[in-house]
């Protein structure tokens, strides 16, 4: 019976093509009006090219400073990569050695949160001095800092708030506290997990631009982006802004996908999964 | 024959001690014999979910002795005698229906082939083969149902205790799965224990039904189903299925009219 229901369902909704057609369509639309309006507005009013240059403008520019922007960029992800990964791993460690020993969890909860709630790019001058400006090492301690913290609280989280029920079933087989920490937390923390890291991705690239505006590499995109902004070379700007959205975009995308590879049976993907 | 269940003088007491001091059981004895199936009846508060967990060490008494199949109960379930199913099917979501099978299986070390052989018997039991491959989201509840009770007789327990596992049903997928379960337990053997809050399931599935009251629980009654088995359709149409739920709905009533007294 249910899959009849399926089926009215599908006839409904059209092939899957336009399915799609339909799902991204409204957002396209959208961005591409609003395109054409800031066009339009920027030309009507004849604002200052240098307080907010037009969209053609800014692709014309991207054009002719791809061969720069796009390295700076690549050169900015190592540093959001590197410290994404170092701040994630080290989340996960310390959120897994909390769920095996309480106290450590009861003594640096409260920290962890307070330490959250203060801008972790403040730091950024300090990390400078410690690390060095010119070293990736300083950014992808800002970065690693600021992916710490919701990593390591909703990987806390995901460990501890198991279902009574299924923590009762792992009694009744005389389980260790080793095979349900494999066979029950780890896998009922995975959906928390990937949350976190899903948001720390974009979090990661504003990290590592933000924290080299305080100075770094000439290669690196921040830095590109603060010096043309400073040399009034808006439309410059604009094309590595254009590039940073980029690479949120890719990175954001990329956690999607990992998490579609470990997570085949999760919420999110049961719409399209349907047999 | 010696009992597989033995429960002497046992009480529970929550928060013993504080304020919300709750005395969930007081003074249970109860002998369970080797293949009986035997139901927990009684209203809500009177303990019979308590009793199950404490048959199932998944608390302790607070006074008195549970011995399962000749030893304490906590050494019954380090021995896994228990298999157990709840209201809930509590299956895991990251598994497919084979995987949730095999759960215990893993924990247990059981041998690759053997796992995937018992796998492939349970779900045979069950008549869910062709659902192997499913994610337990994409059953129904009395599907998922089904897949609990497969997990709980993978590792060949010699008791099963079930907390009301279809009260989460509706009527019909509920009767479906009584036939289910007395098909399930006449092959295998298995003791039961399971606990309800409907009279006619109760007497419709069990050799012996033990009818429990509130504050403070305790067993009121213990009637003997003595109704012909296999049980089948026609059994819930026989005037004897009639008599008895009549014997069981007096026994709980005539407590509470004392509890009223009281």
């Amino acid at each position: 019976m249910s899959q009849a229901v399926e089926q009215d369902f599908r006839l409904e909704r059209g092939s899957p093509r336009t399915d799609r057609l339909r799902r991204y369509a409204p957002a396209a639309v959208v961005f591409v009006l609003a395109l054409v309006l800031w066009e339009v507005v920027v030309t009507v009013f004849k604002i200052e090219r240098f307080l907010l240059p037009r969209p053609s403008e800014i692709l014309v520019k991207f054009g002719e400073e791809v061969d720069v922007v796009g390295p700076a960029g690549l050169f900015t992800m190592r540093s959001a990569v590197g410290g994404f990964l170092i701040g994630s791993a080290l989340g996960v460690l310390i959120a897994l050695a909390t769920a095996r020993w309480t106290t450590i969890s009861e003594g640096l909860m409260p920290f962890a949160i307070a330490i959250n709630a203060t801008p972790i790019v403040a730091l950024a001058p300090i990390m400078n001095q410690w690390f060095g400006t010119y070293t990736l090492g300083s950014k992808m301690a800002i970065v690693a800092a600021m992916v710490f913290f919701p990593v390591m609280i909703n990987t806390v989280r995901g460990l501890t708030l198991v279902d009574a029920g299924a923590l009762e079933l792992m009694r009744s087989y005389a389980a260790t506290e080793f095979t349900i920490l494999f066979r029950l937390r780890i896998p009922n923390a995975l959906p928390y997990l990937l949350n976190a890291l899903k948001v720390s991705s974009t979090l990661s690239v504003i990290g590592a631009i933000v924290s080299e505006y305080f100075g770094g590499s000439r290669e690196a995109l921040g830095v590109y982006i603060s010096q043309q902004a400073a040399l009034t070379r808006f439309a410059e700007a604009w094309s590595a802004i254009i590039v940073a959205c980029l690479m949120g975009i890719v990175f954001y995308l990329i956690i999607l996908l990992i998490e579609r590879l470990v997570m085949p049976w999760h919420v999110s993907l049961r719409a399209t999964d349907e047999p | 024959m010696a009992p597989v269940i033995s429960i002497t003088d046992v009480s529970k007491v929550f928060n013993q001690g504080k304020e919300n001091r709750v005395a969930a059981l007081e003074n249970i004895n109860l002998e369970i014999q080797p293949g009986e199936f035997v139901s927990l009846l009684g209203p809500s508060g009177c303990g019979k979910s308590t009793l199950l967990r404490l048959i199932g060490d998944l608390i302790s008494p607070s006074m008195g002795k549970v011995f399962v199949n000749g030893k304490g109960a906590p050494q019954a379930r380090l021995d896994r005698d228990y298999g157990m199913v709840f209201q809930q099917a509590t299956l895991y979501d990251w598994r497919t229906v084979t995987r949730n099978v095999q759960l215990p299986l893993e924990v247990m070390n059981y041998p690759k082939e053997k796992r995937e052989v018992r796998t492939k018997d349970m779900l045979r039991l069950v008549q869910l083969e062709a659902f192997d491959r499913h994610y337990p989201w994409q059953l129904s509840g009395g599907m998922q149902q089904r897949v609990a009770i497969a997990r709980a007789l993978a590792f060949e327990p010699s008791i099963l205790l079930m907390d009301e596992p279809f009260g989460a049903l509706d009527e019909m997928t509920r009767e479906r799965m009584q036939m289910e379960l007395l098909r399930i337990w006449s092959q295998t053997k298995t003791t039961v224990v399971f606990v309800t809050h409907s009279i006619p399931e109760a007497v419709f599935l069990s050799t012996r039904v033990v009818v429990m009251s509130a504050r403070p629980g305790r067993i009121t009654g213990i009637i003997d189903i003595d109704l012909p088995q296999p049980r089948a359709f026609e059994t819930r149409e026989h005037p004897r299925f009639f008599e008895k739920i009549t014997e069981v709905r007096e026994c709980l009533r005539h407590d509470e009219v004392r509890g009223a007294s009281a």
